[in-house]
C-alpha cells in the first residue's frame, strides 16, 4: 500500500447530529435518519441541494426487520437522487461511515457527503432483539449449538480478566465512569450516577457479565456531513479533518483467536496512524472515544489500539486517566454504556463526539485539556472487526 | 491523484441454477483464486490493499454476512468491508479508493447462492416498506415489475413483440456463452403464445435466478501494468438511488439509470454514447427493463428503443449490440452478483476473450445494473478496452455531483 500524503481533496467533518438514543422510540427508521441528518446539515450551514453524495451506515436488516434496509432508508437519508452507498461491518459499521465518507471526498468523486447511521433495535423479535443474533452463526457447525451473543464475550472477559490479573471492581470502574459522564449528553438513555458496589451487585447475565456491564437496546439514529477542503473553509473556521482511517477484518472463526488481545483492533489502529503519521498515539492522541458495548471491552479497546500498553488499561482507570479531566479522556460522551447503542448508530455517535470535542463545541461535555487529535473507534462482527478514523483540528 | 483505475483480473465460479458442490464459501475461493491468477498471479495476503464485498444479509439468511467475508478472499485481518448492494457498487468503492491514492490494489467480490432460498417471495415482501407496501401482501412481487411494464408500454405505445423480441434476442445471445444457462433458440411468437404470469409479462419475460461469484481485481494506473497486459479501464462510474417508495417514483422511466449514466459518461468524456461506444450490458431481469434502461442510458431517445429493437440495431449483428452475453434473461441473475455478471462479460469482450460470443468491435463498453423490485438504485460504468487508451481518456473531473 503506497501511502499518499497529498490527498487532494481533504476531507473535513462540518456538521453532526443525533437523535435521543431510547428504547421503543415512536419514529420508523426513516424518520430517525432525517432528524439526525438535518441536524448535521443545520449545523454544516447546508441543505440538501448541497449535498452530492450519501452514505449510509446501519448494521443487520434484521433489527429494523427490512431487507435491503439501505434502498429503504435512502429518502431518509436525504439520498432521493443522489448516490447513496451502503456500508456494513457488524457493530463497526458506525465508524465505517466516515471513512466511506473520506473515500467518496478523498477520491475527488463528491464534494460534500451527508452520512447517515440508523438502527431501530427495539422492533426486533420477540422477547428480545438478541434473538436476531442467533443467526449470525456459521449455520452449519455454530447455529445449531445455539449459542448465545453475551456467553463468548463472557468468554473473552473472562480470559481478558484472566491474562491480565484484572478484578471485576477495576472493570467496573468504567461502567460507573461513561453512566457518569453520559449524565451531561442531552441524548443519553442509560446515564446514571452509580458506584462499583451497584455494578457488582446487578444481575449476572452470563458470568463474568452482569446488567451493568452491558449497554442496553436502543433506537437512534446519528449523522454527519463531510465536505472537501474548500468547502469545509468557507462553511465553518472550525472544520475538523478526517486524517487517518483504518480497519480490518479478522478471520470468522472466532474460537481460534486470542481473545486477551484484539489484534484486529492493532492492524486496523497501526493503518490509521501510519496515515496520520502518528507514531506515539498515547502521547499523540488527545481524547479517545473507544467502542465500549461492555466495560471491559473499553480497556481491551484501548490496549489493542495502543492507548494502553497491554494490561495496562484498568490501571489507568483506576488512576482517573481516562477521566474526562484526566490526561487521557475514553469516552468522554458517555460511551454505548451511558448514552446508548443502536449499533451503526452508537459508532457515528463517537464519531460526531469526537468532532464536537476537537471543535469546542461538547458543552458541558468538554474535556478539561486542550484537545488536537482525537480518535473514533468501533467493533463488531464476531469480535472481528475494527473501525478507526484519527481527527484533528 | 488521478490516476486511471483498471481491472487487472476477473474470477467467476457457478452460474447455474443450482451449485450443488459448494457453499457459498467456497465459491467465493474458487471466483478469487480465478481472479488471482488472472491478475498474473498475484498473493492476496500481500499484494492487495483492501477488499469490498457485496451481499445482503436476507439472501444470505446470516444476519451479519460481513463476517464471512474475509477469508475466502483471503482478506484476514485486512482492511474488508461489505456494502449490501450490487456488486457494481462495490467496483465504485474500489475506484474511489484507488483515486484517493491511498490503495493500489483492491478487490470487489460478490457471491450469491438463490438456490438456498426457501422463501425467495418472502423475503422480496421484507423489502418493501413495512406500513404502506408490504402490508398490501401482494400475492406476487413480480407484480409491480408489471405495473412499470404497463406504466411504460402505454406511455410509449410498447407493443408486446417488442418485449418477445428482447427474450428472444437475449436467449439466442445467450447461447454463445459458455457460462449462460438459460440459452434457448426461441422465437418472439414463442413468447408472445406463453400465458402470462403477471400480465404483460410471462415466465419468459421474467429472467430466472441463478449461483454464481465473481471477484474483480482493480488497480491504480501506475501499477496496473505490473498485473497485466490487457487492463480493461475504468473511466466512469456512478450509482444513484432514486426515491425508493413506488408511491413516488417515475413508473415509465428509471430516472436512476439516466442520472448514473449522465454522470458516468460526463467522467469517460462520451458525449454521444452510441457513436462513441459499441456495445452495452444493461440490467434485463425483467424483458421491458432492458428497453427502459436503454432509453435511460441514452442508447435511444425515450420511447423509441423498442423502434430500433426491433429494426434488429440492438441484435449481436446490429448497430450497436445490447447484452451480447445474454443478459439476465440469458445468463439468470445472481442477486447482487448481477452488475459483476455485466462487467465481466464486458470486461472479456473489450480484451477479447469472449469466445464464441466475442463481438466484432469491442473497445468502449456501457455496464449498467439494477437492483430489481422494490429498488430505484442503478450503477453504470463505462470500460475501455486497452487499444484506444490516450482516445477516450482526456477528460477528468475534479467532482461529478452537484455543482456547490
Amino acid at each position: 500500500m503506497s501511502r499518499n500524503i497529498y490527498v487532494k481533496h481533504r476531507p473535513a467533518v462540518i456538521g453532526a447530529g443525533l437523535t435521543l438514543f431510547r428504547r421503543r422510540l415512536l419514529e420508523t427508521p426513516k424518520e430517525l435518519a432525517w432528524i439526525a441528518a438535518k441536524q448535521a446539515l443545520e449545523e454544516a450551514g447546508l441543505t440538501l441541494k448541497d449535498i452530492d453524495c450519501v452514505v449510509i451506515g446501519s448494521a443487520p436488516d434484521t433489527f429494523d426487520g427490512v431487507h435491503m434496509k439501505g434502498e429503504y432508508l435512502a429518502d431518509g437519508a436525504g439520498g432521493v437522487n443522489k448516490p447513496v452507498m451502503r456500508v456494513f461491518v457488524g457493530g463497526a459499521t458506525g465508524v465505517m461511515v466516515p471513512i466511506a465518507a473520506w473515500w467518496h471526498v478523498a477520491s475527488g468523486h463528491c464534494k460534500t457527503v451527508l452520512a447517515v447511521a440508523e438502527e431501530k433495535m427495539s422492533d426486533a423479535d420477540i422477547p428480545h432483539p438478541q434473538a436476531v443474533f442467533r443467526y449470525i452463526w456459521d449455520p452449519v457447525t455454530e447455529v445449531p449449538l445455539q449459542p448465545n451473543l453475551i456467553w463468548i464475550f463472557a468468554m473473552e472477559m473472562h480470559r481478558y480478566m484472566y491474562k491480565c490479573g484484572v478484578k471485576k471492581e477495576d472493570i467496573a470502574l468504567v461502567s460507573v465512569k461513561n453512566k457518569r459522564n453520559a449524565l451531561d449528553h442531552p441524548a443519553a438513555q442509560v446515564a446514571a450516577n452509580i458506584t462499583v458496589d451497584d455494578v457488582l451487585k446487578s444481575e449476572v447475565l452470563v458470568w463474568p457479565v452482569q446488567l451493568l456491564d452491558i449497554s442496553p437496546v436502543s433506537d437512534g439514529a446519528a449523522a454527519f456531513v463531510v465536505a472537501s477542503e474548500d468547502i469545509a473553509r468557507r462553511q465553518t473556521d472550525t472544520p475538523v479533518w478526517i486524517d487517518g482511517v483504518g480497519w480490518a477484518l479478522d478471520t470468522t472463526s472466532w474460537t481460534n483467536r486470542d481473545l486477551a488481545f484484539p489484534e484486529y483492533a492493532n492492524v486496523a489502529a497501526q493503518m490509521a496512524y501510519r496515515m496520520a503519521g502518528i507514531t506515539n498515539p498515547r502521547k499523540e492522541i488527545d481524547v479517545a472515544e473507544v467502542y465500549d458495548p461492555f466495560d471491559y471491552k473499553e480497556l481491551h479497546h484501548m490496549e489493542g489500539l495502543g492507548l494502553a500498553k497491554k494490561c495496562e488499561a484498568p490501571i489507568l482507570t483506576r488512576e482517573g486517566v481516562t477521566q474526562r479531566d484526566g490526561d487521557l479522556p475514553i469516552n468522554p460522551s458517555g460511551g454505548l454504556l451511558g448514552v446508548g447503542n443502536p449499533i451503526a448508530a452508537a459508532g457515528t455517535m463517537k464519531v460526531a463526539e469526537i468532532y464536537w470535542q476537537l471543535a469546542g463545541k461538547a458543552g458541558k461535555r468538554q474535556v478539561k485539556k486542550p484537545v488536537y487529535t482525537g480518535l473514533a473507534h468501533a467493533w463488531g462482527d464476531l469480535m472481528q472487526a475494527s473501525t478507526v478514523v484519527i481527527m484533528r483540528v | 491523484m488521478s490516476r486511471r483505475v483498471a481491472i487487472v483480473g476477473v474470477g467467476w465460479y457457478g452460474f447455474r441454477p443450482v451449485v450443488e458442490e459448494a457453499s457459498f464459501r467456497e465459491m467465493m475461493f474458487e471466483a478469487a483464486v480465478r481472479a488471482y491468477e488472472d491478475a498474473g498471479g498475484i498473493n492476496p495476503r500481500t499484494d492487495v490493499d483492501a477488499f469490498a464485498s457485496c451481499q445482503e444479509d436476507f439472501w444470505e439468511g446470516i444476519a451479519i454476512a460481513d463476517e464471512f467475508a474475509p477469508e475466502p478472499i483471503g482478506g484476514t485481518l485486512k482492511p474488508v468491508f461489505t456494502t449490501p448492494g450490487d456488486g457494481l457498487q462495490c467496483v465504485a468503492s474500489a475506484y474511489m479508493m484507488i483515486k484517493t491514492g491511498q490503495f493500489d490494489v483492491v478487490v470487489a467480490e460478490s457471491h450469491a447462492k438463490p438456490s438456498d432460498i426457501v422463501n425467495m417471495h418472502d423475503i422480496i415482501l421484507f423489502a418493501m416498506d413495512p406500513i404502506t407496501t408490504r402490508a398490501i401482501n401482494m400475492p406476487n412481487y413480480h407484480a409491480i415489475a408489471a405495473l412499470e411494464a404497463q406504466a411504460y408500454m402505454s406511455r410509449y405505445n410498447v407493443p408486446r413483440e417488442a418485449l418477445a423480441y428482447v427474450v428472444s434476442k437475449d436467449k439466442r445471445n445467450a447461447l454463445l456463452n459458455e457460462r449462460a444457462s438459460y440459452g434457448a433458440n426461441i422465437t418472439v411468437d414463442d413468447v408472445l403464445n406463453m400465458p402470462y404470469s403477471v400480465s404483460p409479462l410471462t415466465r419468459l419475460d421474467i429472467a430466472p435466478f441463478v449461483d454464481a461469484a465473481v471477484v474483480v481485481v482493480l488497480a491504480g494506473e501506475d501499477v496496473a501494468r505490473r498485473f497485466t497486459d490487457t487492463p480493461v479501464w475504468v473511466d466512469g462510474i456512478h450509482w444513484v438511488t432514486e426515491d425508493p417508495s413506488l408511491e413516488y417514483h417515475s413508473w415509465e422511466f428509471p430516472r436512476h439509470a439516466m442520472l448514473a449514466a449522465e454522470t458516468a459518461y460526463k467522467m469517460a468524456g462520451i458525449q454521444d454514447p452510441i457513436k462513441e461506444l459499441h456495445f452495452a450490458e444493461v440490467d434485463a431481469r425483467y424483458s421491458f427493463k432492458e428497453l427502459q434502461f436503454i432509453e435511460a442510458l441514452k442508447l435511444a431517445p425515450p420511447g423509441e428503443a423498442h423502434k430500433l429493437l426491433l429494426e434488429g440495431a440492438f441484435d449481436r449483428d446490429g448497430l450497436f449490440p445490447v447484452n451480447p452475453s445474454g443478459g439476465a434473461l440469458g445468463e439468470g441473475v445472481p442477486l447482487e452478483v448481477h452488475g459483476l455478471a455485466r462487467l465481466l462479460n464486458a470486461v472479456l469482450q473489450l480484451r477479447g476473450e469472449a469466445g464464441r460470443a466475442q463481438l466484432g468491435k469491442a473497445e468502449r463498453a456501457v455496464v449498467h445494473s439494477w437492483r430489481g423490485v422494490p429498488t430505484t438504485t442503478s450503477v453504470v460504468a463505462v470500460l475501455v478496452g486497452d487499444v484506444d487508451g490516450e482516445l477516450a481518456h482526456n477528460y477528468f473531473p475534479t467532482c461529478v455531483g452537484n455543482t456547490y
